[in-house]
């Protein structure tokens, strides 16, 4: 008798443990470092991928009320997946949607854009990664939002998911 | 791209053999035959045969950097030292988990061979308990974390490793703590068929006495090694920062070393049989919680980055499922013999073994809770909180001082009775040269409060004690005397070396210098130089002491081009007496440099000692029998 109720506590105790931890994994931890939020744009230039041109941020960063930048590179898998999310992202009208190419041969960058389509306001080239780096970004595929202010307000690393395609709606709403 | 293959093909297979052995080895349990089928051995061979040439198969794919693997391209690099192309292969998810599996079906299979003197029928149940834990772990990897899954077309280069994990003790480190977490999932299926076989005794604690060894010298080691990574690696200047990560691997330690005296007790006296069963199944329980924890991304840490969440669930179900079958299997099987519950006598070996254990549990609930209290709050009260060394100092540091008492006196004590009139006077007069010791060396350095002052007065009475038995006692349990002895030394170099470490924090530039205690040191020049897959920017430091002796010091900091990560290396010289440790970092433009110089004492004891513990365990292994 005295054990059954051992038991059934035990149970009752692991199976609280259980839900816990389960709800735990759902509000999963990915973790962002916090530097470089809310930080002002840093000033680059780059050339564009297709007309070859010259072109520094302050030409790029223009005439909108957001931008997203997005990292990505015609080797990075993850960026493959990311591919359809960016073309929905695209019809959000009120940003810009720029693509950094990170480390890249143009024309493997090209061939990947014919191929998938092309969600991007411009493409701009990072050959050495040095803008990449500048940036403060940390791996391929990652995302920033700027405002019009060219203050970073957000990021993403990896991937966008459903999820963060929701919240970069709101936020430029 | 063979390698690749082959590697798939033979998990598969391995797959197959495990899921064979579960009708062989039931149809053998069942039959009159008194020993094991053949066949049962060539399929358990076979199982583990194929995981090792997968195991080998990814091996060779991370040799040839074979980008087409997504594991190799997520986690190599052909400009990677080959050394560190090899232990890229478990330093990822997929790969660490191959590993498990390689040693978990490597472990069942010299558990066969080793145990023909045990029955066959427990035996067969510990091989259908392990094979049990043996396909949840086949079905997680294939499932969820497939170390080969291959894409097309194949990239040309990979995204590196973490440059922090290029290191020779780390590319060790993961293996020999997973021999010891493995080595425990032995003692957990065996602990069970031996409950349901009712084969719990001395007998079967002589027998099972070996794997808790062996799981508990590697489990110690292991984490020695992560801590020396720790120190040597991180240039924070110190060696445990009690991270999540740390602690997951600590607490199944203080459940083996429980277990490890228990099971001692057992085989002597054939008692303690409750809290050996329960120390094995929580000791396997803290360690798959282990991996749960750090490879769920549960845990708010650097090590978790980005992770799949369907993982974490996996093992959660798969690890409470565990559970709920053991507290099932223990509770119904389990019954203490009522006739033979022999009255304890206090002053006896047993209960200061009890005692210490009760100590033990008390140490591991302080970690546990943690570790696991930030996760509670935050999904029922959406805070986050980290819990940070402190609260383990309050909450650890006073009962150390019973802990060491009982572990001086405790194997000094009979087993059964001693009395009180009979202690010897050596005991007595180690007490006192213990205080006379503390309190000139207390003398020495000033006042450090009160609990600090008992602590080293207690861990120098365990000090004296061990050396006293090494030389007087009659019957030498040397296993005990050198671990006892190393731990000690142990709680003495982590005393002194928090105590009287001094540190200096000040921004640099080129040429300019700085005075600390006796000390000058003066930073003299920078270089840089051009390595094959990192850019280093060596600093020169000079220290000049009071009798004009140079020493040169030259800390690193290294710029890894995949994937583009800064990292500081510390320059420490090690002498037996203390660590000067510098490290610098970049404030900006290359100009000034922030420097760090510390002189940690007795940093080279903290290791020292620790093997000394380890070889302790070591010695259980050749020692037959040592007292009656």
């Amino acid at each position: 008798m005295k054990n059954k109720i051992i038991l059934s506590v035990l149970v009752l105790f692991f199976t609280f443990c259980f839900i816990v931890l389960y709800k735990g994994l759902n509000n999963s931890n990915i973790y962002v470092p916090e530097t470089k939020i809310e930080k002002t744009l840093i000033k680059f230039n780059s050339t564009d991928l297709y007309s070859e041109n010259k072109i520094s941020s302050d030409q790029i960063f223009v005439g909108s009320e957001y931008y997203v930048l997005n990292i990505w590179a015609s080797w990075c898998v993850p960026c493959r997946a990311e591919h359809p999310k960016l073309i929905k992202l695209s019809e959000n009208k009120s940003i810009k949607l720029i693509g950094l190419n990170y480390r890249d041969n143009p024309k493997n960058a090209k061939k990947f854009i014919n191929e998938f389509g092309d969600p991007y306001f411009m493409i701009i080239k990072d050959n050495q990664g040095i803008i990449s780096v500048d940036l403060g970004a940390i791996g391929v595929p990652e995302t920033f939002i700027i405002d019009k202010d060219k203050k970073i307000i957000k990021r993403f690393l990896g991937s966008l998911t459903e999820k963060s395609l929701n919240e970069i709606n709101l936020i430029t709403k | 791209m063979l390698a690749h293959q082959i590697g798939y093909y033979s998990l598969i297979l391995g797959f197959f053999f495990s899921i064979l052995i579960i009708p062989v080895s039931i149809k053998n349990f069942s039959n009159k035959n008194k020993v094991i089928n053949n066949k049962v051995f060539s399929i358990s061979f076979f199982q583990f045969f194929f995981v090792l040439v997968s195991f080998s198969g990814l091996i060779l794919s991370f040799v040839n950097s074979d980008f087409g693997n997504e594991t190799v391209f997520n986690n190599s690099h052909t400009t990677k030292p080959l050394l560190y192309k090899i232990s890229g292969t478990w330093g990822n998810h997929e790969g660490s988990l191959l590993l498990w599996l390689l040693v978990l079906t490597l472990f069942i299979f010299i558990f066969l061979i080793k145990s023909n003197s045990q029955p066959k029928k427990y035996r067969i149940l510990t091989l259908l308990f392990q094979q049990v834990i043996i396909i949840g772990f086949f079905l997680f990897l294939l499932k969820t974390s497939n170390p080969f899954n291959y894409f097309f077309p194949v990239p040309k280069e990979g995204l590196g490793l973490n440059p922090i994990l290029q290191d020779p003790a780390l590319a060790i480190h993961p293996p020999i703590l997973y021999l010891g977490y493995v080595g425990s999932s032995i003692i957990f299926s065996s602990s069970l068929a031996a409950v349901v076989e009712k084969h719990i005794s001395n007998v079967w604690a002589k027998h099972i006495k070996f794997w808790i060894f062996v799981s508990w010298i590697f489990l110690t080691f292991g984490i020695m090694l992560g801590s020396i990574w720790a120190y040597y690696e991180l240039g924070w200047g110190g060696f445990w920062f009690w991270d999540p990560v740390e602690n997951v691997s600590l607490m199944p330690w203080f459940c083996l070393t429980a277990l490890l005296h228990c099971i001692l007790v057992l085989e002597k006296k054939s008692m303690l049989s409750s809290w050996t069963i329960i120390l094995s199944i929580a000791t396997f329980m803290l360690s798959m919680s282990g991996t749960f924890l750090v490879r769920s991304g549960i845990l708010n840490s650097v090590h978790t980055f980005a992770n799949d969440p369907e993982r974490g669930i996996f093992i959660l179900i798969f690890l409470f499922i565990l559970i709920l079958f053991s507290l099932v299997i223990f509770f119904v099987f389990h019954k203490e013999n009522d006739q033979k519950i022999v009255k304890i006598n206090w002053l006896s070996k047993e209960a200061s073994i009890l005692f210490n254990n009760w100590f033990l549990m008390y140490f591991l609930s302080v970690v546990l809770i943690g570790t696991v209290y930030p996760i509670f709050l935050e999904v029922l009260s959406s805070k986050k909180i980290s819990v940070g060394p402190p609260f383990y100092y309050k909450l650890i540091i006073p009962f150390l001082i019973p802990f060491l008492f009982f572990m001086s006196i405790g194997p000094n004590l009979n087993w059964i009775k001693s009395e009180i009139k009979k202690i010897k006077i050596q005991i007595v007069l180690s007490f006192a040269v213990s205080l006379l010791i503390s309190f000139v060396i207390l003398n020495q350095i000033g006042f450090v409060g009160l609990i600090n002052s008992i602590l080293i007065l207690v861990t120098f009475y365990l000090f004296f004690i061990t050396i006293k038995d090494f030389f007087l006692k009659k019957f030498k349990n040397y296993s005990q005397i050198f671990s006892h002895f190393g731990f000690s030394l142990l709680i003495l170099s982590i005393l002194f070396n928090s105590i009287l470490s001094s540190e200096k924090i000040i921004n640099l530039k080129v040429g300019e210098e700085f005075s600390f205690r006796e000390e000058t040191i003066i930073f003299e020049s920078i270089e840089s130089i051009k390595n094959k897959n990192y850019k280093s920017i060596v600093g020169n430091f000079k220290i000049k002491d009071k009798q004009n002796n140079f020493l040169q010091l030259k800390p690193e900091l290294r710029i890894y081009n995949q994937p583009v990560m800064i990292t500081s290396e510390a320059d420490i010289k090690t002498t037996l007496y203390y660590d000067k440790f510098l490290v610098m970092n970049l404030v900006k433009d290359y100009e000034y440099f922030n420097v760090r110089y510390q002189v940690k004492p007795f940093m080279i004891w903290i290791w020292i000692s620790t093997v000394i513990l380890v070889i302790g365990g070591f010695l259980s292994l050749f020692q037959r029998s040592y007292e009656k």
